[in-house]
């Protein structure tokens, strides 16, 4: 090595530097772009979850950390280039602006509608995008595109990983609670498409209007303490009550409070995640170890959603030996690819759909439930492929 | 012809024709904080000892009079009799020992820190640590060349061995591998390094001295999914003609040629299967299964399975005394 390095110098100084010898030992510089918009946000419901601002970035840098770790061996450097969008701010044309500057490879942790924006830009053609925070549906489906990844499991992904366990437990009678906003109809609708597809039945659906509001209220609890048990009451004879609340406005209340003594699942108590503080299985410890070193807080399902982004990033660099967009792209979506995630297995992405393939953990607050795909749920090709949209199920159509 | 041959030597080990062995069997168990030590000769425990938080992977001395074992949350290395059974020192590892491979003279002892991205050299008679290689992510499996000069790591995130001069302290290579690699193994001959991955579900047998692999072995298995094939531990025969892969989930120790790279078999053995150990003339191996919480016994001639003994909670390394 030591020998190799000075034969080269020595022939650059010459002027005999042969291009096999340079790539050997020139870098490689692969920048990736974060792009994001502050969005404003309510307060966590919980005073025990501590607000964040930059949640998902974290999960990027230190995926870049970890990458230029490798990267000092393969003579392969990596760089974040992070781009918060202000509230009133233009996400386009800061992708432009991105683009410009020569980045190619973009983590969006944008909501599904900004999301295509920049993915349909004629720029984003020459682009991979790896989204790492809308969970919608229709972007693997009728809304998918061929130059966008999802790191971040979608919500039939999520619900299909929780049926499995309910339908498993023999929880198979549920009453659902939807609250009213958008993403609560998405995810409701995933746990409905989940019911059917894993023989579980929906016995009644409640809808609860949160009103929005402070957040904190003193002796609030009194109040609370006798809304959730009228709301609940007369239901259906149910096993399980499954909650749709994704902006965390009232699920959390509906714990110890039901009619009938049922446990609560869905966006509360039981959750179907991507990544949670409790897992600690396959090395997770590890993970979850150098992210709090790093960050000074938990991993969150977005931080993981991004680290495996960049991580996947590296992992085709690594073996292409070039940033080059088409070579990469094309490695990260072909059958040699595969990047360990702490989940087990190694994480695919489908050809169909360029969703990745994940396990989903089952968490209560304090600890990991179980992961899915549950024994039993059995696959042609992969058991992964038994959680979301497979390949017969899916209405995407790529271009 | 000669599975036949090797048959009737392994059926003349199991009648007793052969004088049993006085081994002595030591497993860590990483759940129970404890070591369990086993009769090599009526296959009974002996007796389980607590030792430090998670312990993982185990060495022995050269003179087998001192097992070294990796106190991973203990951010420390404990040194017990064999004797004895009494842990009689500890020596600084860096952060969260995961394994180690002590030097064919005895010392050093190499360890890798897994949450640190650290190999720390320790002198185990000073007792202190002597230098620290920086190396890849998650730092785990280390196996050290016959002559000793040349270490190798794996480290698990960055999917590489690195080959370390262990005169210098320093790296003189990295070579590839498939992702997830947990064990490094030298061939006796000193000619090549066995890497297992367990995400890739491959070893990569590396040339140790051009440093390129020349061979990946995959592994199939009828009715397990291919997911489920994780291989962990690894070791090669002395005689070079035998490697057995430990695959992890898939509950599997695989049986490979060693010369000719096969896979010859599949032996079914606890759940979750990772390190792996023979006993000192390798008649037999024994395969830590961290799920049924057992270990199994495997007759290395004959190429069977013949015995599971319950250990502790989760077992993870295994040791050998003659």
């Amino acid at each position: 090595m030591r020998d190799t390095r000075f034969l080269i110098i020595f022939a650059a100084a010459i002027g005999l530097l042969s291009s096999s010898a340079q790539a050997q030992e020139q870098q490689i510089e692969v920048p990736i772009a974060y792009l994001t918009q502050r969005i404003k946000s309510l307060p966590p419901l919980s005073l025990v979850d501590q607000p964040t601002t930059d949640n998902g970035l974290m999960g990027a840098r230190l995926g870049i950390e970890d990458n230029n770790t490798t990267g000092k061996f393969t003579g392969q450097h990596f760089l974040l280039n992070e781009s918060v969008v202000p509230e009133s701010g233009d996400v386009t044309a800061t992708f432009r602006d991105l683009y410009a500057k020569g980045n190619r490879v973009f983590v969006i942790d944008l909501p599904a509608g900004q999301l295509l924006t920049v993915a349909d830009l004629p720029e984003a053609k020459d682009a991979l995008l790896f989204n790492v925070r809308a969970k919608d549906d229709i972007l693997r489906n009728d809304q998918c595109r061929a130059n966008v990844l999802h790191t971040v499991p979608n919500y039939a992904m999520l619900a299909d990983g929780l049926a499995q366990y309910l339908v498993w437990k023999r929880w198979s009678n549920w009453l659902l609670v939807a609250g009213t906003t958008e993403d609560d109809r998405l995810y409701a609708e995933a746990l409905r498409h989940a019911a059917e597809k894993f023989s579980a039945t929906i016995v009644e659906e409640r809808v609860f209007d949160a009103a929005p509001g402070s957040r904190r209220t003193d002796s609030g609890h009194a109040q609370i303490q006798k809304q959730m048990p009228v709301f609940t009451q007369d239901a259906e004879d149910y096993d399980v009550l499954v909650v749709s609340d994704v902006e965390d406005a009232f699920g959390e209340y509906l714990q110890y409070r039901t009619w009938d003594p049922r446990p609560v699942v869905g966006t509360h108590g039981l959750v179907p995640t991507a990544w949670h503080r409790s897992q600690e299985q396959w090395g997770a410890t590890q993970m979850q170890n150098r992210f709090a070193r790093f960050a000074g807080r938990w991993m969150t399902e977005r931080d993981y959603a991004a680290w495996v982004a960049v991580r996947s990033v590296s992992e085709a660099t690594t073996h292409t030996k070039t940033a080059d967009l088409a070579a990469v792209s094309a490695y990260i979506r072909g059958p040699d690819f595969g990047v360990a995630g702490f989940k087990g297995q190694k994480l695919t992405f489908r050809e169909w759909d360029g969703q990745l393939r994940q396990p989903i953990l089952l968490t209560t607050a304090r600890t990991l439930v179980s992961v899915s795909p549950q024994e039993g749920f059995l696959h042609e090709f992969s058991e992964l492929d038994t959680l979301g949209f497979d390949r017969p199920d899916t209405t995407c159509e790529l271009q | 012809m000669n599975g036949y041959l090797a048959a009737v030597l392994g059926f003349a080990v199991a009648t007793g024709v052969l004088p049993a062995s006085a081994e002595t069997i030591f497993v860590s168990n990483e759940k129970d904080n404890s070591v369990t030590i086993l009769d090599g000769a009526t296959l009974e425990v002996i007796k389980t000892v607590p030792v430090g938080q998670r312990p993982r992977g185990i060495t022995l001395s050269i003179d087998n009079k001192f097992l070294y074992i990796c106190a991973s949350d203990d951010n420390h290395v404990e040194v017990m009799d064999t004797t004895t059974y009494e842990i009689v020192r500890t020596l600084p590892s860096g952060p969260d020992p995961e394994l180690f491979v002590l030097s064919p003279s005895g010392n050093p002892l190499y360890i890798a820190n897994e949450d640190d991205n650290m190999v720390t050299v320790v002198d185990v008679e000073a007792g202190n640590a002597i230098a620290e290689v920086p190396v890849g992510v998650e730092p785990e499996g280390m196996g050290i060349s016959p002559d000793g000069k040349i270490l190798v790591n794996t480290s698990e995130t960055t999917n590489m061995a690195h080959f370390i001069d262990t005169a210098t302290h320093e790296i003189v290579d990295n070579v590839l591998v498939d992702s997830r690699p947990r064990f490094a193994e030298f061939t006796a001959d000193g000619k090549q390094v066995w890497v297992s991955a367990e995400i890739g579900g491959t070893v990569s047998v590396i040339d140790a001295a051009s440093r390129k692999v020349v061979k990946t072995i995959g592994f199939e298995v009828p009715g397990v999914n291919k997911e489920a094939i994780q291989p962990v531990g690894v070791r090669v025969t002395k005689d070079l003609k035998l490697a057995f892969v430990a695959l992890g989930p898939a509950n599997r120790v695989a049986v490979v040629d060693a010369q000719t790279y096969e896979v010859k078999d599949y032996l079914l053995v606890g759940q979750r299967v990772w390190q792996l150990a023979f006993n000192a003339d390798q008649s037999r191996l024994y395969t830590t299964n961290g799920v049924s919480n057992d270990i199994s016994v495997i007759d290395v001639a004959n190429l069977e399975v013949t015995k599971s003994i319950t250990v502790g909670n989760q077992p993870w390394g295994v040791a050998v005394t003659p």
